[in-house]
């Protein structure tokens, strides 16, 4: 009995070796599993809100018509009404959080309306497009349409 | 339909100009199938009894460790954030072939291959142990474990349990490389890829690599060495890499007659492929110069008698062909699927670079790496017991 | 001295506040006047996001790309989008052989970040439209499934994101998305797409896409809300998601979509 352990013994000291192994990879695995993994899924929990944290660029339209009244007139029932403002004013959170940190600037009629309004046959054949070329004599598009409310009544 | 962009082709999804996996990565399936093939013409000898095969059993074992243990490597160069890959065993997602893998690395790295080799090679770690000095003696020290017990019992255990990490470790060679096939059969996404042949094909593409490999640094050790090589050896080895390569090809024609026939929404866009970009790796290299080629050498040597000289020369040829017709195999594989854009609509090139992390050096040092620990394997464990030349081992 | 000191850091630390998160603040004011779903008790169980994309209003003028980009800080040039714009361009082909049909000619030019010029001829017999791209942010996702690490996951509010100090940058994901949606950002060196603008929704807005679009032809919509509009939409309107074949659960619904689109 006692010669059959001694001629196995190496063997046994591998399965040691080998079992320590295994109990290291769990202990490590204890330690540096991030605590929130599996809050939710398989994932780190804390991940949903490190991509939550990422601050907005664009405010959106109800923070401009919040301090814009106006325009909310102006625009009311026009072909516009739906579009929203930084659609063509550009992103401006910064803006709706601290009106004096970033001033928008006036879009530019004569290229900012053809960004839409630009012939393309693969635009919808509803939607209304011009070809500058034989459109509006070359004066600038809000000469006569004004973009809160572009029908020329 | 003109473009703006260098190298692209009609349309591609933005997203798909840039190509994901490099060279690298061509790299790493090449090198898992040669430890697999390495291992499994190992096992031959062990499991089925094959005496021919013999001279080669431990130069194969320590061949397929020497490359098993850079096979992680082109991975680890490719990753974005290397020190992160440790979440692969910490957290490992398991619906990803990708993470299952890590875990069948391991367990053929540690439970199959180092204990079969130091089982097999316990005798000669205890006698150097005890006759080496020095910093060596005492790295066979510690491979000894403090064990050092030799007696004719404790071999025999030794050889029983061998036997049978050889017999759990051929499904391990199995799982390992049809796994590496599975990463990429399993992308739905891509029709070049996704298809339930690939594990198979990866299968046998590296128990053909494996063979003509050890073939191949057989020969070559034993030229340097200046040791006469066994004729019968190579005959034999050479004989299973020319059935391996049948079934082999057989394999591959199966998929792709298949995808002929078929001929889905994808197959105008992969036949073009094939015509263009591919036509010298996959037609050329692949299939004519890497496969057909060396099963007609290889054939040869079956149908007529040729001189010792003769063969000898035929095994290298068609060893060196084979080698480079699986690494194409893997290169149509890993590059051709990132060529094609996913809407069927275009094309994009890849552009080898040379000396950056993941371009051409890299990839050329990681392919010598191998080859240097083989040779640091070879002399400290070596695979022949006497210095004058032919008696078997073990 | 000191409470005037912590003031002046307070109305420092607060201000940095305003100044970072000022649609959030924003959106918390229109909060109290009494929404009480949106924003700061945002309650992930409550929601299951997705996109309706009219095609038939889409005039490809590019002011989503150039949103999303500005808003998520998508890396400009033409191969890193988070969403982008594809025109297709269809000629008159032979009807009688449709299995000879030449292939559908499509164009995307940095994404359509500056606009489409026209290219194409008016009656030429040929079909044109515009067709917006993004994450199909699917519940059975592919590349959820293949991340090796849990680096991105479905969220319980059913968006699909992307854990950027997880990632590994293996780039199996980008593989695995049928629709070529996934890049590896340059910077991070980590795989980025379409979060559907994730720091926004749970603020109570909508998307920096859907806020830029003139004509409405994206509308975020929440799937678990019985009172979006998208319920009645999709009841009224014959309407497909993009690669059925793949079964992904993809929840981006396009309206009047041509089968010519890949």
């Amino acid at each position: 009995m006692s010669s059959r352990f001694k001629d196995q013994e190496h063997l046994i000291r591998m399965g040691v070796l080998l079992l320590a192994g295994i109990i290291v990879f769990f202990v490590l695995r204890g330690v540096m599993v991030p605590r929130d993994f599996g809050e939710y899924g398989h994932y780190r929990g804390g991940a949903l809100e490190d991509n939550r944290a990422r601050p907005a660029v664009y405010a959106g339209r109800k923070a401009c018509e919040e301090c814009h009244e106006e325009v909310v007139a102006a625009r009311k029932g026009g072909r516009h009404a739906a579009v929203g403002c930084e659609a063509c004013h550009g992103p401006l959170a910064k803006h709706a959080s601290d009106p004096a940190a970033a001033k928008p600037g006036r879009p530019d009629a004569k290229t900012i309306c053809l960004v839409c309004h630009l012939e393309n046959v693969a635009r919808p054949a509803k939607f209304p497009q011009v070809n500058p070329l034989d459109h509006g004599e070359g004066k600038a598009c809000s000469d006569c349409h004004k973009p809160h409310q572009p029908k020329i009544s | 339909m003109e473009t703006a962009l260098p190298g692209v082709q009609g349309f591609l999804y933005p997203n798909e100009i840039e190509l994901q996996w490099s060279v690298l990565i061509v790299l790493y399936p090449f090198i898992t199938g040669l430890v697999a093939g390495a291992f499994i013409l190992a096992s031959l000898e062990r499991v089925f009894n094959v005496q021919a095969v013999k001279p080669t059993y431990r130069l194969a074992l320590l061949t397929a460790l020497a490359f098993l243990l850079v096979a992680p490597l082109p991975l680890q160069l490719h990753l974005g954030h290397p020190e992160r890959s440790l979440e692969m065993y910490l957290t490992p997602h398991t619906s990803s072939a990708m993470a299952m893998f890590g875990f069948i690395y391991l367990w053929y790295l540690m439970a199959v291959l180092l204990l079969e080799i130091w089982l097999d090679y316990r005798k000669e770690i205890v006698l150097r142990a005890q006759s080496t000095p020095g910093m060596l003696g005492w790295i066979y020290k510690l491979m000894t474990l403090g064990s050092y017990n030799i007696s004719p019992q404790s071999l025999e255990i030794d050889d029983k349990v061998g036997k049978f990490i050889t017999v759990v470790g051929i499904p391990s060679a199995f799982l390992l490389h049809g796994y590496v096939g599975f990463i990429f059969g399993s992308i739905k996404a891509n029709p070049w890829w996704s298809t339930p042949m690939m594990p198979i094909v990866f299968l046998f593409s590296a128990i053909v690599s494996g063979i003509a490999a050890v073939l191949l640094v057989y020969m070559l050790i034993s030229f340097i060495q200046g040791r006469k090589t066994d004729m019968a050896c190579l005959d034999t080895t050479a004989r299973y890499l020319l059935y391996a390569f049948l079934i082999d090809f057989g394999l591959e024609m199966l998929d792709l007659i298949h995808r002929i026939y078929e001929a889905d929404e994808s197959f105008k866009t992969l036949d073009f492929m094939v015509h263009t970009q591919l036509y010298t790796s996959q037609v050329l290299l692949q299939i004519i110069f890497g496969t057909i080629v060396p099963i007609g050498l290889l054939a040869l040597v079956q149908l007529i008698s040729l001189s010792e000289a003769a063969r000898k020369g035929i095994y290298v040829i068609s060893g060196l062909l084979t080698l480079v017709g699986i690494f194409a195999m893997r290169w149509n594989v890993v590059i051709g699927g990132q060529l094609f854009s996913k809407s069927f609509l275009g094309y994009t090139t890849y552009k080898m670079e040379f000396a950056t992390r993941e371009g051409l050096l890299p990839t050329i040092i990681l392919m010598l790496l191998p080859f240097a620990i083989l040779w640091a394997l070879v002399k400290l464990l070596p695979p022949w017991q006497d210095e004058a030349g032919h008696s078997h081992s073990s | 001295m000191t409470s005037k000191s912590d003031r002046r850091e307070f109305l420092r630390k607060s201000s940095k506040f305003l100044l970072l998160s000022g649609a959030a603040s924003v959106a918390y004011a229109s909060v109290a006047e009494g929404q009480p779903e949106k924003a700061p008790n945002y309650r992930m169980h409550d929601h299951w996001w997705g996109m309706v994309i009219d095609i038939d209003l889409c005039i490809g003028c590019g002011n989503c790309v150039r949103a999303d980009k500005a808003e998520n800080g998508v890396p400009l040039g033409p191969k890193y989008f988070r969403t982008w714009v594809e025109r297709y361009h269809i000629p008159p082909g032979d009807l009688q052989h449709p299995e000879k049909e030449e292939l559908p000619v499509v164009d995307s030019e940095n994404g359509g970040f500056d606009g489409f010029k026209e290219k194409y001829k008016k009656g030429d017999g040929s079909k044109n439209f515009f067709v917006p791209k993004l994450c199909n942010q699917c519940s059975h996702s592919p590349c959820t499934q293949v991340c090796p690490v849990g680096a991105t996951f479905e969220s319980p509010d059913g968006v699909v994101l992307v854990d950027r100090e997880y990632c590994l940058g293996c780039r199996y994901c980008i593989h695995a998305c049928p629709y070529g949606c996934r890049y590896l950002h340059p910077e991070t060196e980590t795989a980025d797409k379409c979060s559907l603008c994730y720091h926004r929704i749970v603020r109570g807005l909508t998307t920096a896409c859907c806020e830029a679009c003139p004509t409405g032809a994206r509308r975020l919509v929440d799937l678990k809300d019985p009172n979006d509009p998208v319920h009645e939409f999709l009841k009224m309107h014959k309407v497909h998601v993009l690669k059925p074949q793949m079964a992904t659960g993809a929840k981006v619904y396009y309206n009047a979509l041509d089968g010519s689109v890949r």
